[in-house]
């Protein structure tokens, strides 16, 4: 965010481009202009990745090689939530064997704050400690093991102080990362007033670790002259490049960040991957030498930041059928220790109150409590998912309130004609779509006649309980921080007719690179493999904003896209006046690896090697860049009103469940899932991109439980206490549909919709059909309580409180 | 060091590591072979798997097993096989071919090791075909954690990979190279050490002159203390090549019949005894760990390294097992519930070894029931874990045997409940009675895995279901997931 381009010039030359044909009249993602090929836009292909994953060529950050004499880092990390650093002696830590070089926060010669929107992320503890796996130092060795062990031979005098680990209690002090923001719209006071009934709830909202399977790791090699080359697992290389570059006190151009892959990100590489390449920076200026730094498990647990835990509330007014008139939301986030990305998070958990329903005349305040953990950070939904929990909760407590099914209720409060402005002041512009949507997998996973046989089974089961919930999501696809909805590219076209595209999105496993592919082959009428990226690096495609907020696709494919259609229009230009007979200019067109132009007997066909060459041949340049800035959106924080998203991404899933109520265990026993996804850039991607989401939902609500103990140490650091859905976890009836015939009622890429985070949200079909095998422990007349992660443990202490409760 | 000699797809290889060496380690810095992937060095998630072939005999298949946690001199005259080696130029093995078709791969880091994994049940089911159901197919995923898919291609692809053609490589059946690790005579208590033996007679003799060296077979709890801990292991005794710990003899010991079960017995291969006899037990070690540690991991690792939250001990106990420790001087028999003294202290004498475990028979009228309670169904450490036998004769509760894991500093067992129930009538008010007893005598703790008042909570649960087993045995008292 502080990687500051003048967007005016660009921008406004992109927005008038696009002024003419904003809503509605932009091709197909399914019309392929080659049919001969079924591998471009639109059409299924394989990760391009694919057969280096399953030969185990493609390359991590570990498996790089590096000089002989490469070093290897291990970190330092407090053992104390918070305190202060009164003596670090780290004299035999120099002396131990295998050991080049160490340094501390006084060792760096650039900035020591690492932030990365606002201050407060030290590189090093200085005095401070805030939270336990703060780093205090760093060892450069001969051997990854020297460099552990040596680390473990420190001595610190550290003054204790009691950490502040309790969210609300942090609110209530007013500790608080960032200022409080609020969402006003209609006299929400005045509507809870005159309400006929008022209907209140609260919810704890565990966070979660990202478990990337690849952890944070980077290599640093000195460069020429004062610079470094940094190869980091990262979702946003110019940030890294700009902290770098801060850290060193050297110009930006000094630094250059490459991303091939990662091995996972889900948001925990957006932010949290750059202070390992700052310290990795830092010792290859100092030694000279090729540096490697990796995070085993454990330690990247605990110094990474995860998932906000959030605290929510809600009181609403609703009126006899169970429709919301207004109300207030209060969401506290909690944010750990510094602000890092929190003012966005909870600024989009409090755009996600609402998920698909009207919350009338309301107001939604969002605070940013600080406290002494990990500073949470971007996760998949970015508070998203957590806004929208308390309203589902919501949503199922007044359906008990008026003993309607929580279907019935979650419909009759959908966004609908009349009633389809946000809190925020944005219209919902495809109410329509969620309501045939929601009809469609009413229908298709037969919700009512499952309702029925569920109750006849519950009521005759007194141990075995079943539950069952049809949850929605819509979800607004933007960066909130209007300034990063900008993307760049870089087309080449090398004289074999072959092409290189470099874009500033990151690959992730998310299937970035192959849609980005597939839209240059489309537009250029090749094959795809006639494209191929190298990676993403930070002096091809400069100033670039993260991979995140769903946005990958969205920004860096219309870069490549426009890139691609300016080089086809200068390739045409040049034909028209090139070719001697010649071509007409109008009609020309790049189809199956030719150029054609003219049609019936006047049809002249060019091969695009052919093409490629005469036109560099004739000093026509084969290179082009592109450049994409979303319009239309902005949003006012003063008045908390505005237009923050360009269009909603929905979709819905129902969720059934069986638990035992003697022992919590649980089992999922179907899901559906009807998807939103425009008109569908890669099916095969895209369905990927549902499941995975949805299960890493799943995981989040159930079995991803992070502890911590009282002293604030977290306690489940790894894969042994810290469980993440396994292949057993995967519904024995798993029905997933991408909904067809819905194209983008915007002007996005080929009137596609973003995929990236909006399905992680089906998951909450899972927990809310759990509380309603429970409540049926009370004939459904009692909501209860269920905190998340609903662990067998809160499921088995719910089903107790709730059957005190029908007492 | 010492010097290992195996085959590595295909290739005969002849490395000198340090005993603490792993596979991974050996894999990915000594050999430069970076296509294994270390995802946490804890054995939990599986991006490591490779697969190890332990016979000559063409009948025997490839296991799969965790690189990051397998000692690297364990190979020694193995077949070790990783995913570099699976394709025959640029044709794809049907493993990798089904990955790529079905879309299983995403950011691929987990991919080579579930590749592996799926290596695995190609290479069983091209020998042995058998129905591959959903529990089939979870017990040989169910190690591989994937962050991205969601499973669902993955699944796709184990079932497609069937279909596709194969022609086995030359290597396949390859014979192994038959060395084994020198055993050290002379006594330097201090100088690095690993040693193989392959009698009893020599494991006891080396263990009495290495009375700091660990003891190592499977190696899943042990590795950790290095790749966690940073513990330097320089003295390992692998017990995995000794004759005497690998057998499963039927015997009769006590006026009881039964098995004689071998310490180095791993978990899949006592699987076949338990489907049988005590299909309880057997259904309990589909949630033992994954199938790279079943494959791996003893029945004797799990008794001597005396955790409370060992998964085999309070079954063990509940069918009143016996534990034979030997020395170089002899053996002695004691039943295992009194092997465990207190949290991580066992009977066993410093020179001693845990050689075998007697498993009684259970009498025709007796049932066993296993329940374990974790947060993930699969591949998770219990927070509970009750074993009940008893038998049930004219509406009375007879041979009641309990014990818990989770619940104390050792598995125990739950006497004051048992007496509670011995020789009652089966009523409500007998299991209120032993429900009371098991409040009085544990008090559980409050750890990552659940606090004091679940374990306390689900543990009395577990008595009412079993009393709505035997008094309501119509009626639907468990989920069909955790069911048997």
């Amino acid at each position: 965010m502080r990687t500051l381009t003048r967007l005016d010039a660009d921008s406004h030359r992109a927005r008038r481009e696009l002024h003419d044909h904003i809503q509605g009249s932009g091709p197909l993602a399914r019309h392929t202009v080659d049919s001969q090929s079924q591998r471009q836009a639109g059409s299924t292909s394989f990760h391009e990745s694919a057969h280096k994953h399953v030969t185990g060529k493609a390359a991590y950050i570990d498996d790089i090689k590096t000089p002989a004499d490469a070093l290897h880092v291990a970190l330092g990390l407090s053992l104390v939530a918070h305190g202060t650093l009164t003596k670090l002696d780290l004299e035999a830590v120099r002396q131990a064997p295998g050991v080049i070089d160490v340094i501390t926060f006084d060792d760096v010669p650039g900035h020591t704050d690492i932030g990365p929107v606002f201050p407060g992320d030290p590189i090093f503890v200085d005095r401070e400690i805030s939270y336990a796996g703060q780093c205090l130092f760093a060892v450069a060795a001969t051997t990854l093991q020297a460099a552990r062990r040596a680390v473990k031979l420190a001595r610190l005098d550290i003054d204790e102080h009691p950490a502040s680990l309790d969210p609300v209690a942090a609110t209530e002090r007013e500790e608080f990362v960032r200022p409080t923001h609020v969402q006003e719209r209609g006299d929400w006071q005045a509507t809870l007033e005159q309400a006929s009934q008022h209907i209140e709830g609260e919810l704890f909202i565990g966070g979660q670790e990202h478990f990337y399977l690849e952890g944070q790791a980077c290599i640093v090699l000195p460069s020429e002259d004062e610079g470094v080359i940094v190869h980091t697992s990262n979702q946003h290389p110019s940030e890294t490049q700009k902290l770098v570059a801060e850290v060193l006190g050297i110009p930006f151009h000094a630094v250059t960040v490459e991303v091939r892959r990662m091995g996972g990100g889900f948001g925990g590489k957006e932010t949290q991957a750059s202070p390992w390449a700052c310290m990795a920076a830092l010792f290859a200026r100092r030694t000279g030498k090729a540096i490697r730094l990796r995070l085993p498990r454990s330690e990247d647990t605990r110094a990474t930041g995860k998932r906000h835990p959030f605290h929510n509330r809600y009181q609403l007014a609703v009126d006899h059928q169970g429709v919301i008139e207004g109300g207030e939301i209060t969401l506290i986030g909690d944010c750990g220790y510094s602000p890092d990305l929190s003012d966005a998070i909870v600024d989009r958990a409090m755009f996600h109150a609402d998920n698909a329903y009207s919350l009338g005349n309301a107001r939604v305040t969002g605070h940013r409590a600080k406290t002494h953990t990990a500073s949470n950070t971007a996760f998949r939904g970015f508070g998203g998912p957590q806004g929208m929990m308390i309203i589902e909760a919501a949503m199922d407590d007044i359906a008990r309130r008026v003993g309607e099914d929580p279907l019935t209720i979650r419909k009759r409060n959908f966004y609908r004609q009349g009633r389809d402005i946000t809190h925020y002041g944005q219209r919902v512009d495809q109410t329509q779509l969620l309501h045939t949507l929601v009809d469609t997998l009413e229908h298709s996973s037969d919700y009512w006649s499952r309702r029925e046989a569920i109750t006849a089974f519950n009521a005759a089961s007194p141990i075995i309980k079943k539950g069952l919930a049809l949850t929605p999501v819509k979800f607004g696809i933007s960066f909130t921080a209007q300034h990063l909805n900008q993307a760049g590219a870089l087309l080449h076209v090398y004289t074999d007719g072959s092409i290189m595209i470099n874009h500033g999105g990151t690959e992730m496993g998310q299937g970035l690179h192959t849609k980005i592919c597939q839209v240059v082959a489309r537009e250029l009428g090749l094959d795809l493999d006639s494209v191929r990226i190298s990676a993403t690096r930070t002096d091809k495609v400069p100033n670039t904003s993260p991979t995140a907020a769903s946005s990958g696709a969205d920004l860096n494919g219309m870069a490549a896209r426009d890139a691609a259609s300016k080089l086809r229009g200068r390739l045409f230009d040049f034909a028209a006046e090139h070719y001697s007979e010649g071509l007409d200019r109008e009609g020309m067109r790049l189809e199956d690896g030719m150029l054609i132009a003219g049609i019936g007997e006047s049809e002249r066909r060019i091969p695009w090697g052919e093409l490629v060459q005469t036109a560099y041949l004739n000093r026509i340049s084969l290179s082009e860049k592109g450049f994409y800035a979303t319009p239309l959106i902005y949003y006012d924080r003063a008045t908390g009103q505005g237009r923050p998203f360009y269009y909603y991404a929905f979709g819905a899933a129902v969720g059934e469940v069986s638990v035992d109520t003697l022992t919590g265990e649980y089992q999922v026993d179907r899901v559906d899932i009807l998807h939103d996804v425009g008109d569908s850039l890669n099916p095969a991607i895209d369905m990927g991109q549902v499941e995975g989401g949805f299960i890493q939902g799943l995981g989040w609500l159930t079995s991803e439980e992070l502890k911590w103990n009282d002293n604030g140490m977290l306690i489940s650091d790894g894969p042994a206490t810290y469980k993440i859905p396994t292949f057993g976890d995967l519904p024995p009836i798993f029905n997933v549909e991408l909904l067809e015939g819905h194209p983008n009622s915007m002007a996005s890429l080929y009137r596609s919709k973003a995929v990236g985070e909006p399905p992680f949200m089906l998951g909450i079909c899972v927990w809310s059909a759990l509380r309603d095998a429970l409540s049926s422990l009370t004939g459904y007349q009692v909501s209860p309580h269920l905190d998340t992660p609903a662990t067998p443990e809160r499921v088995m202490l719910a089903a107790n409180a709730i059957r005190q409760k029908a007492l | 060091m010492a010097t290992i000699e195996f085959l590595l797809n295909g290739t005969p290889r002849q490395c000198d590591v340090p005993p603490d060496t792993s596979i991974l380690t050996l894999l990915r810095d000594h050999l430069g072979m970076t296509g294994t992937k270390e995802g946490c060095a804890s054995g939990d998630c599986g991006a490591c798997t490779v697969a190890i072939r332990n016979r000559s005999d063409a009948g025997s298949c490839f296991q799969s097993v965790n690189a990051c946690i397998t000692p690297a001199h364990q190979l020694n005259s193995r077949h070790l096989v990783t995913v570099e080696g699976l394709a025959q130029g640029n044709q794809l093995h049907p493993a990798q071919q089904a990955m790529v078709e079905c879309h299983g791969s995403q950011c691929g880091f987990c991919t080579p090791g579930i590749v592996m994994s799926l290596f695995t049940l190609h290479t069983t089911q091209q020998r042995r075909p058998t129905p591959l159901t959903p529990e089939r197919l979870e017990a040989v995923l169910g190690g591989n954690l994937c962050r991205c898919t969601g499973y669902r291609p993955i699944r796709d692809a184990a079932l497609e990979m069937q279909s596709l053609p194969w022609q086995p490589p030359q290597w396949f059946d390859a014979s192994l190279p038959a060395t084994s690790v020198s055993n050290p005579d002379r006594i330097d208590e201090n100088a690095s050490l690993f040693a193989q033996p392959s009698t009893l007679d020599e494991l006891t003799r080396v263990r009495r002159r290495y009375p700091n060296a660990r003891l190592v077979a499977g190696a899943t709890d042990l590795w950790l203390e290095n790749t966690q801990r940073l513990v330097e292991l320089d003295q390992l005794i692998d017990v995995t090549r000794v004759d005497e710990l690998r057998r499963i003899e039927e015997a009769s010991f006590q006026g009881q019949s039964g098995w004689w079960v071998g310490a180095g017995v791993t978990y899949t291969q006592l699987e076949p005894l338990l489907e049988p006899h005590f299909p309880a037990f057997a259904h309990l070690l589909h949630r033992l760990g994954s199938q790279q540690i079943r494959n791996t991991g003893t029945i004797g690792g799990n008794i001597a390294n005396a955790s409370p939250i060992g998964d085999t001990p309070p079954v063990l106990q509940a069918l009143d097992a016996w534990v034979e420790l030997a020395n170089a001087d002899g053996s002695r028999q004691i039943p295992l519930s009194t092997f465990f003294i207190d949290y991580k202290k066992t009977a066993l004498a410093a020179d001693e070894v845990v050689s075998r475990v007697f498993i009684p028979k259970l009498a025709d009228t007796a049932t066993l029931r296993v329940w374990k309670l974790s947060k993930r169904r699969e591949d998770d450490i219990s927070a509970v874990l009750g074993a009940f036998c008893y038998r049930l004769e004219a509406g009375v509760m007879l041979d009641v045997r309990i014990a818990f894991g989770g619940m104390a500093a050792t598995p125990k067992r739950a006497l004051a409940t048992e007496k509670a129930l011995e020789g009652k009538p089966l009523s409500k008010t007998s299991f209120q009675a032993a429900q009371q007893a098991l409040d009085d005598e544990f008090t559980p703790m409050s750890d990552v895995r659940g606090s004091q008042l679940y374990r306390q909570q689900a543990a009395r649960n577990l008595l009412e279901r079993l009393y709505l087993t035997l008094f309501a045995p119509n009626q639907e008292v468990m989920l069909h997931a955790y069911a048997h």
